[in-house]
């Protein structure tokens, strides 16, 4: 048996390919410690009622109970959920809508495709200023449009609290939607052109064509992005900040940011730990069945 | 669509099928001024200028003077230039008790990128020519939490590092920021070069071995050079991110230290004084300017950047 031959060879285990595991002690240390370690320690010490400091005084859920009933919190929920669903809806439409658009083998393409990405190389703070300024009430569109003669127009998202999360959307959508057209256009652009031959042999019209053809086909791509889009909302906090600072009166309040202001200004850690806990619930609701699904069934 | 009446003639028989379709290749010149053409470039002309709008009115706001911006329209073009704006926000706009203006948040920012890039990149790389080529028993869990982890909010995990930080007395510190950032630009760097160093072909690597290079010498005779554009690519990658975080800067560095994203919001959004939206806008411009001159430049290197922070292993 050769296998077996070989097994007798080795020195020790530990010591072979020692290069190669000195070299991987980053990567073990910030899996085993950061990610592991430190999610693990998050969880746990949520179920304390650490408040200056982390301790280890366990409460039950108590923080979850009092999360729960916080109206902030639930604001917090409210707007993400809003965000989210819309922000997810809007910008596969949109980029897919685009990325369709570029597809026709038109002119120009990669100075659409440049305009249409470039806010995505801007932070968030940078795009959160930047629509704070010209959604201004007193300066921006509104103004504009009340010069133009409509006197009692009125769109003044920032300053309303009923639809202050729909300002943050628009400029979440500016900063994001080049991405998902990038995506979507390689996922275009994988499609193989004998299909678009075969369909117009067979007469179909084109929109049926990306309905019921090309969309379908593209089903990695889209749970992909949507996969994307889905982790980097949870996360939505420096948007927040920058346009609104939470405001006005905290209808524009996110977890994320929540989060911080629990851990760093409130020295409350115990419900900074149970809301970022909330987080990753969420984001495993979302991330698991896709990644069950794409990965789980190949083993 | 392009020539039903070849098309039609084609489906006659299998065997036929292919030939007519090997006749002249592409669509049919059209009129350039067809219904479809003004449709199309017409949609795509006014999104273009939706997506080119904020850029503008930046740009004009801050070559205003603070007369003009109250009086006018925020679209409108400036009457008179002035780039006084432009070097109040870089030299003496203030936040808090600081009034040596955003140069301080640039060149913070520059100490933390470059270290920051070259680090992660360093770690990554040679990581993911680890993964690839010298694996070792247990490497693929650590690799599996690794990419896992990437999915989990960083706010579960920032106490825990602010701990980490605290033990090893660097919290608060320009080292400490650049081991955070190192730690989250871990999990998408080493997919990205495992990916690559994995499509090399093994001969090559089998071909070093029997020459009896060890694990180092082929990485850096042998991978490194071959792995240039996919540095290219991870750079920008990590350029745009490091420079564009506002979450760990705000919390693992000091007000003396704040990189520029965070001094940005600092100025703009301190409630003391009188609002003066022409510095805003060009401490914006400013503190957006570096990735974007990353991006125009870079091109279609940056897509792969992005695209690579979406493509699965």
């Amino acid at each position: 048996m050769s296998i077996s031959g070989n097994e007798v060879r080795r020195p020790s285990r530990l010591f072979r390919n020692l290069s190669a595991k000195i070299a991987s002690i980053p990567m073990i240390l910030t899996a085993l410690f950061v990610f592991l370690g430190g999610t693990l320690w998050t969880v746990l010490y949520s179920f304390t009622n650490s408040k200056l400091l982390p301790r280890l005084k366990f409460v039950g859920l108590d923080q979850y109970e009092r999360l729960w009933s916080a109206p902030r919190w639930l604001t917090s929920i409210e707007n993400l959920l809003v965000y989210g669903v819309l922000s997810l809806i809007f910008s596969l439409v949109i980029g897919f809508l685009l990325a369709a658009l570029l597809d026709q083998k038109i002119r120009f393409e990669g100075v659409f495709r440049t305009i249409f990405l470039y806010p995505f190389a801007l932070s968030f703070v940078v795009t959160g200023l930047t629509w704070q300024w010209i959604l201004n009430p007193d300066f921006g569109v509104q103004r504009l449009v009340r010069n133009a003669g409509w006197e009692s127009f009125t769109f003044n998202p920032l300053y309303d609290q009923r639809i202050v999360i729909y300002g943050i959307l628009i400029a979440g959508l500016w900063q994001g939607t080049g991405l998902v057209m990038c995506l979507m256009l390689a996922g275009l652009r994988g499609i193989d052109e004998d299909i678009w031959k075969a369909a117009r042999v067979d007469g179909i019209p084109m929109w049926k064509t990306y309905m019921f053809i090309v969309i379908p086909m593209m089903r990695p791509v889209f749970i992909t992005t949507l996969v994307i889009i889905a982790s980097g909302i949870v996360r939505l906090y420096d948007l927040v900040v920058a346009q609104t600072s939470g405001g006005p009166g905290g209808a524009s309040e996110v977890p994320a940011k929540y989060v911080y202001d629990y851990m760093f200004l409130a020295q409350n850690l115990g419900q900074g730990f149970a809301a970022s806990t909330m987080m990753l619930v969420t984001v495993a609701i979302v991330v698991v069945p896709w990644a069950y699904l794409e990965f789980g069934r190949r083993r | 669509m392009s020539n039903p009446g070849t098309l039609a003639a084609a489906v006659v028989g299998a065997d036929a099928f292919r030939a007519p379709l090997e006749g002249p290749r592409g669509a049919r010149p059209r009129r350039a001024l067809s219904r479809r053409n003004i449709f199309l470039y017409g949609t795509l002309i006014v999104v273009a200028l939706y997506y080119l709008v904020p850029l503008y009115v930046m740009i004009v706001t801050s070559l205003k003077g603070m007369p003009e911006i109250r009086l006018g329209n925020i679209f409108a073009p400036p009457v008179e230039i002035t780039f006084e704006p432009w070097v109040k926000a870089w030299a003496t706009a203030c936040t808090g008790l600081n009034c040596d203006g955003l140069s301080r948040g640039f060149w913070n920012s520059v100490r933390i990128t470059v270290p920051s890039v070259i680090f992660s990149i360093a770690v990554a790389s040679v990581n993911g020519y680890a993964l690839a080529n010298w694996r070792f028993k247990g490497a693929d869990t650590f690799f599996t939490i690794l990419i896992v982890g990437a999915f989990i909010p960083y706010q579960v995990m920032i106490y825990p590092i602010v701990i980490l930080l605290r033990e090893i007395g660097l919290y608060g510190t320009l080292w400490g920021l650049i081991i955070v950032h190192s730690i989250f630009g871990m999990p998408i760097l080493t997919l990205l070069f495992r990916n690559y160093f994995a499509s090399v072909p093994e001969e090559l690597f089998k071909a070093a071995r029997v020459d009896g290079a060890g694990f180092w010498r082929i990485y850096f005779v042998i991978m490194l050079p071959m792995a240039l554009p996919i540095f290219v690519v991870a750079i920008i990658l990590q350029i745009t991110g490091i420079w564009n975080d506002f979450l760990f800067g705000v919390i693992y560095t000091k007000p003396d230290t704040y990189p520029m994203t965070v001094q940005l919001n600092n100025i703009v959004n301190s409630v003391q004084g009188v609002k003066e939206y022409n510095v805003n806008m060009a401490a914006t411009i400013l503190t957006g300017l570096v990735p974007l001159i990353v991006y125009f430049v870079s091109g279609k290197l940056f897509v792969r950047g992005i695209a690579a922070g979406a493509v699965k292993g």
